[in-house]
């Protein structure tokens, strides 16, 4: 233990950066475009606001090229009690920035006593996608959804950032990654202001399966292995996740309202 | 005309121990009681700046005397548990370790700095029952110079921790539920703070790490909760 730490502050990834250099993720070695690397590439997130405050989902399909990486890996994360992080692009810089992100909140809550507020997260979270740009000008682009509860304004937000780190709030819903186009045109269908709890679930579901009929990177929901999308609640109460039992229920729901059927 | 002065090492390390009992006497003390359902810290605290603190999913902290002293070793203990937990797993942040480090680094300060740590400190973990081995709950003293000792049951940390020991060493009883175990840790800081006035929840800090939450165990008792269970 380094008594005192060079550094005095209180925010955990400007800690590693100064008195942890060896264990900051350095990407700026890759090579873009060397065809023996392949990066897994998380696919569709989505969310959207509801009466008591935002759904957060994301399917469960991860890419090499036109392979499948993964079938079951986890996009949406709860970076504490009151947000969640839903990463879209490349898995490995994706899935190591959501687990910064809750280490940062956790950290700063420690170290000052008290958490940060819902912009102070979102803040930060712009900051540590802007420290990604010199891995995003390699290929390596990470494009995360934020979202959260607002104590302080009641309300649930929601936030999308471009690679350099911008930020932009959105009023009622987004959707990124590759099917993300598909699954935005779904929920603008169907999107209206004071949603109930279990429409926001159903419109987040079916905005899914919308965008893995058109997106083949996109993961539907599987039903023969068991495997579902992740949809999260942040409200008043915390981040709640939906049961898988629920969602299936609800896809079932889906499919047969649909006269044609849909792939499942 | 100057004397070249000589000071035995042994009146050197005495004064400093000393001066550093007397600053930590001054201040109130800090009991740590284990319970039912976890670990319980309290403190007499009628200030809004904290004494005891959350540092990992288990492990919390406890401190008394110089404020600034403590509060520094408690962000030292944060820092150190953070850059652990993400080097390796969250399961590999023990209190163990960070208990051993800061005996190092108080250690360190008393030997080699002129004026010592006026402190004195508790790392405690609350038991989890899904990592074999580790079911048990501990509790770390680490006193001013580095000496560290584990507990069972209890600790008191402070100016009376000898005297509270004693009276705990009584009373105590295994297994407690919050309410009685507060009221115990009450108790024991109302005797500390004999002649001043009664110990009551506006002027108590009290948090746990209850064994049964998921993920952070660390809780801060609110003031509504504690004038609740303690009945004034």
């Amino acid at each position: 233990m380094q008594v005192p730490s060079k550094y005095q502050g209180s925010s955990f990834t400007e800690l590693l950066s100064t008195d942890h250099e060896h264990l900051v993720p350095d990407l700026s070695r890759l090579v873009p475009g060397d065809p023996r690397i392949r990066i897994p590439e998380g696919t569709t997130v989505l969310a959207l606001k509801y009466s008591d405050g935002v759904v957060v989902a994301g399917d469960r399909l991860a890419t090499e090229g036109h392979r499948v990486a993964s079938r079951d890996v986890q996009k949406v994360y709860a970076t504490d009690q009151y947000s969640v992080i839903a990463i879209a692009g490349a898995a490995g810089p994706a899935i190591e920035m959501a687990r910064l992100m809750r280490i940062e909140l956790e950290h700063y809550e420690k170290i000052e006593g008290e958490a940060l507020e819902l912009d102070g997260k979102a803040n930060k979270l712009s900051q540590m996608i802007r420290a990604n740009l010199p891995a995003a000008m390699q290929g390596l682009v990470v494009v995360p959804l934020f979202a959260g509860y607002d104590r302080r304004r009641k309300q649930g937000r929601l936030w999308k950032f471009d690679v350099t780190g911008g930020r932009y709030e959105e009023t009622d819903f987004e959707a990124t990654g590759s099917g993300g186009l598909y699954a935005r045109e779904s929920i603008k269908k169907a999107h209206k202001a004071g949603l109930a709890r279990e429409d926001g679930l159903r419109i987040a579901v079916e905005a899914l399966v919308d965008a893995a009929d058109e997106d083949r990177a996109t993961g539907g929901i599987d039903v023969l292995r068991g495997i579902f999308p992740i949809v999260s609640f942040c409200s008043s109460r915390g981040v709640e996740r939906a049961a898988d039992a629920e969602i299936e229920q609800v896809y079932r729901q889906i499919l047969a309202a649909r006269p044609g059927g849909v792939q499942g | 005309m100057s004397f070249p002065f000589y000071v035995s090492p042994e009146q050197v390390m005495t004064e400093k121990a000393d001066y550093a009992r007397k600053g930590i006497g001054r201040g109130r003390s800090s009991v740590t009681l284990e319970y039912a359902e976890g670990v319980l810290l309290m403190a007499e605290n009628p200030s809004s700046l904290s004494k005891i603190g959350e540092i990992y999913d288990r492990i919390a902290f406890a401190g008394v005397g110089k404020f600034s002293e403590f509060d520094q070793l408690r962000k030292i203990g944060v820092r150190f548990a953070d850059v652990k937990g993400y080097a390796y797993s969250r399961d590999d942040v023990r209190a163990r370790a960070l208990a051993n480090a800061y005996s190092q680094a108080m250690g360190d300060v008393f030997t080699r700095e002129l004026k010592p740590l006026e402190v004195e400190v508790i790392v405690a973990e609350v038991g989890d029952d899904s990592l074999a081995g580790h079911e048990k709950n501990t509790i770390y003293r680490v006193q001013f110079d580095g000496s560290i000792s584990d507990h069972q049951g209890f600790c008191v940390i402070g100016g009376a921790a000898e005297e509270l020991m004693n009276f705990l060493k009584d009373q105590f009883r295994t297994a407690l539920p919050l309410r009685e175990a507060l009221q115990l840790g009450r108790t024991a800081l109302q005797r500390a703070a004999e002649g001043q006035p009664r110990v009551g929840p506006e002027n108590l800090e009290a948090c746990v790490l209850e064994r049964s939450r998921a993920g952070r165990k660390f809780h801060r008792l609110s003031a509504d909760v504690l004038r609740e269970l303690l009945g004034s």
